[in-house]
């Protein structure tokens, strides 16, 4: 029954998005009010069409209805319910329904919170996004339906959900991540209908901005999430693999990045706007790349989706008519946004045009490495694209993107006197140098790339600080008061930027300082590495609720003092017979100690394994850089300038 | 056309190329395209046995009409179509298993516990003769005669449908008793 509802849930949705599409655009360039109205009810409407098919699927994984056939191969009936109710994102279908719910969601928030935007415009944003509802939806209806029966021979039981996503990780990793995706569409939006209204309002960018920092927020802590669960549940031991996949979430983060900027531009100084414009289609248009380079069977990746090119060939078509109709939009009309105004070579807008240009550069480069392996197929090479590509290109890239980002944050709008910039350059780039070339004392030897590095997030830091004193004394109150004074916008800023140090230091300490032993262990052996010694005191068999599993137990020891009992796994899943590496981790702000069991060595002798040993310093600081960047986004995002329903003048310099 | 429309016309046309590149590469969906390698030989190679100390070669697999699986613990759809490779076998085909870029340990655990269907188990450890016969991903099937020839390659799960639709009709009678 609930897979019914469910269904014709879909069905009404589709109606109510089609609708969407239609009528209330028409309505706005006939000038028929009555129409127009209808925009935020059909929006509403369809979300809550969009809610009840969620919940319809919840239903049928709580109830283990395997009589539909997704619920069939995603579920058993051993699995514990909250996986049983993750698992509703945990394939192709209901992944696809996540999305096209939060979609249906965002447009629904943009009907509610944008009292203060002409109704003319909230009408075309709607619209728009009411087209990618019909196109989803359509896709999931004609070749996607998580709702369709197995009929007549169902399965008495599930096949089980894939283990490796038998995982906190996954019960959130997934949502935020598509909350990021899907909320790039809102941007896009307000771009497709800036670009219809023809003459945009300069106003646009402060419309289209929160919406896009929330979505970037969302990604970042997606992205973050996703490294993270890799690291802890895939039993390798790393963080980011430039598997397409991971590519295809980070080259919108790229985009969306760059578009965040350009939009402060847009918003402060009416500038950009067709780049602007170009950029929210961009991002959003690299979501769906990502979409369909995951399910079309394209490209081979560790988490694909099922491969079938008649999905691959529906999306391709999809994405040809969303971001290719977009863009002839832009062809056609981004000519008339060009400004006029100018600015000076030496201005916060040339810097933040170069960190553009940097990013989209950095997106380029991962769409060519994701996407390489289909043109050396092309023109008849097989060629495998890995991480030395990527890092020949991202740490320089990176070099320059904090290199252009501190005299940018330093600089005026409009123009810069280069003296005084120069003066502050020369106070924080020394500092930055000497800090980080005693920071990277630490044990073992640094290659010139790695002290470099953490130079710059010296400089980052330190610059960031300067910054704060300045601004805050500058109100001529005191430090502690001037320090108040400052906007929340401004504080964001400061913590997304610190957040990029963060992140840089843990990468940068990840690669070089992190030692890495495969080593052969009996019960009894111990093994050294640095200043920790792991000893290996026995093994054990359990039975967990639909596994069973190997747990070896080991004690860490740093100078003979015992820190962390630790217990990694080997699980063998009931339903699919699949093994699965629990790796165990003791995880610490500056180190994470890393055990996990690969393969029994000799069965018969002495239950030797094949044992994997790690220590990973500032490996957490990867994720916290993250997370405090998406902090800072909230941190902006909650300034006084979007509460307010009355604009007030933008209050920051 | 000035130079103006010019740029903005810019990105539709990389665009373009982009949606080109990705139809090619739908065009050349496993699923849909023989792999290159249909009326060729196997590919030379060596390497040894999961279950035994022996080493093989491609003169190994002259012989007789059989089947060439790809597979590996780690690929859910190879979970999926075991219990249907094992009904093959015990209709007699003989089938070859290539254990595709696995963990040795693993894969015997796999086959101890869950039944062989295999005739033999080819370690193909680093995807090397994967490569080289074009392998997307496990699991795929191939059909060679007994002078080594690859007749059919299928990409994906083997079901009855597919072995009545597609393997059936290339075999000659009688070649395996009671599977046909």
């Amino acid at each position: 029954m609930a897979a019914e509802i469910g269904q014709l849930s879909l069905w009404l949705a589709l109606a109510l998005a089609s609708c969407l599409a239609i009528f209330p655009l028409v309505g706005v360039h006939r000038g028929i009010a009555a129409w127009q109205w209808y925009a935020r009810p059909l929006a509403w409407t369809q979300w809550l069409a969009m809610s009840t098919a969620m919940v319809a699927l919840g239903y049928c994984f709580y109830s283990n209805d395997f009589s539909v056939a997704y619920v069939a191969n995603h579920s058993n009936s051993a699995l514990p319910l909250h996986y049983r109710l993750a698992a509703i994102w945990g394939g192709h279908e209901g992944s696809l329904l996540l999305w096209g719910w939060m979609l249906s969601g965002w447009a629904a928030l943009v009907g509610l919170l944008s009292r203060s935007v002409p109704d003319a415009m909230v009408v075309r944003v709607l619209s728009v996004m009411g087209m990618i509802a019909v196109g989803f939806l359509c896709f999931m209806l004609f070749t996607s339906n998580p709702f369709d029966r197995a009929l007549p021979w169902f399965p008495l039981d599930g096949v089980d959900l894939n283990p490796l996503l038998q995982d906190p990780g996954l019960v959130v990793h997934p949502p935020m991540l598509y909350m990021g995706y899907v909320g790039f569409s809102v941007a896009f939006a307000f771009a497709v209908a800036g670009l219809m209204a023809g003459d945009m309002d300069p106003a646009w960018a402060r419309w289209a901005r929160p919406w896009t920092t929330v979505a970037w927020c969302f990604l970042t802590v997606g992205i973050a999430l996703g490294s993270w669960w890799a690291y802890y549940e895939l039993g390798w031991g790393g963080w980011w693999f430039w598997d397409p996949v991971e590519n295809a979430s980070l080259m919108p983060w790229l985009a969306g990045t760059a578009l965040i900027h350009s939009l402060a531009v847009t918003e402060k100084r009416n500038m950009f706007r067709a780049w602007t414009v170009f950029l929210a289609i961009v991002a959003f248009s690299l979501s769906l790349l990502g979409t369909f380079l995951v399910r079309s069977g394209v490209l081979t990746s560790i988490h694909a989706f099922a491969n079938d090119p008649k999905r691959g060939l529906f999306i391709l078509v999809f994405l040809c008519v969303v971001a290719g109709g977009a863009l002839v939009l832009f062809a056609l009309r981004g000519g008339a946004l060009r400004s006029s105004r100018g600015f000076k070579p030496l201005s916060r807008e040339a810097f933040l045009l170069g960190n553009n240009l940097v990013l989209l550069t950095a997106a380029s480069v991962v769409l060519m490495g994701t996407l390489f392996p289909l043109i050396g197929e092309a023109i008849g090479m097989k060629v495998s694209i890995r991480s030395p590509y990527f890092n020949a290109f991202f740490v320089p890239l990176s070099v320059a993107l904090v290199l252009l980002l501190v005299p940018g944050v330093f600089s005026n709008w409009k123009r810069q006197p280069g003296k005084p910039l120069l003066r502050r350059l020369l106070i924080v780039a020394p500092a930055a140098v000497v800090t980080g070339a005693l920071a990277s004392r630490l044990p073992g030897a640094t290659p010139w790339v790695g002290t470099l590095a953490i130079m710059l997030a010296c400089y980052l830091v330190l610059a960031h600080l300067d910054d704060v004193l300045r601004r805050a004394l500058a109100y001529d109150l005191g430090l502690w008061a001037g320090l108040g004074k400052l906007a929340r916008s401004y504080w964001g800023m400061v913590l997304a930027h610190c957040g990029l140090a963060v992140l840089i230091t843990g990468i940068t300490l990840v690669s070089f300082y992190q030692v890495e032993r495969d080593v052969r262990m009996a019960p009894g052996d111990e093994v050294t590495i640095g200043a920790y010694r792991f000893h290996f005191d026995k093994l054990d068999q359990y039975t967990g609720p639909n596994f069973d599993a190997t747990r070896g137990h080991f004690t860490a020891y740093h100078h003979d003092r015992a820190v962390a009992v630790m217990q990694p796994e080997k699980r063998r899943y009931h339903a699919g017979g699949q093994t699965m590496t629990e790796a165990a981790i003791d995880p610490a702000l500056m180190r994470d100690l890393y055990v996990a069991l690969g393969e029994p060595l000799d069965k018969h002798a002495d239950d030797a394994w094949a044992v994997r040993v790690y220590v990973k310093p500032g490996v957490r600081w990867i994720w916290l850089g993250a997370l405090i960047m998406a902090f800072g986004g909230a941190l902006a995002l909650s300034d006084r300038r979007y509460r307010n329903s009355k604009r007030s003048p933008a209050s920051e310099r | 056309m000035n130079a103006k429309s010019l740029w903005v016309a810019l990105p539709l046309l990389a665009f373009l190329a982009l949606v080109g590149l990705l139809y090619s590469g739908l065009g050349k969906d496993p699923q849909k395209l023989p792999s290159a390698l249909v009326g060729k030989d196997v590919p030379a190679f060596s390497l040894p046995s999961l279950l035994t100390d022996e080493t093989f070669t491609e003169q190994s697999l002259h012989g007789r009409w059989q089947l060439i699986n790809v597979w590996a613990t780690w690929c859910p759809t190879c979970h999926i179509e075991h219990p249907y490779l094992l009904t093959l076998a015990a209709r007699g085909v003989p089938i070859v298993g290539i254990n595709y870029k696995d963990e040795a340990g693993l894969a015997r655990d796999y086959l101890a516990n869950r039944g062989n269907p295999f005739v033999q188990v080819i370690s193909d450890d680093s995807g090397q003769l994967g490569l080289d016969l074009g392998v997307y991903g496990a699991p795929e099937t191939f059909l060679i005669n007994p002078q080594g020839k690859i007749l059919l390659r299928h990409a994906g799960n083997v079901d009855e449908r597919v072995w009545n639709e597609e393997f059936l009709p290339l075999v000659p009678a009688g070649q395996w008793g009671k599977a046909q």
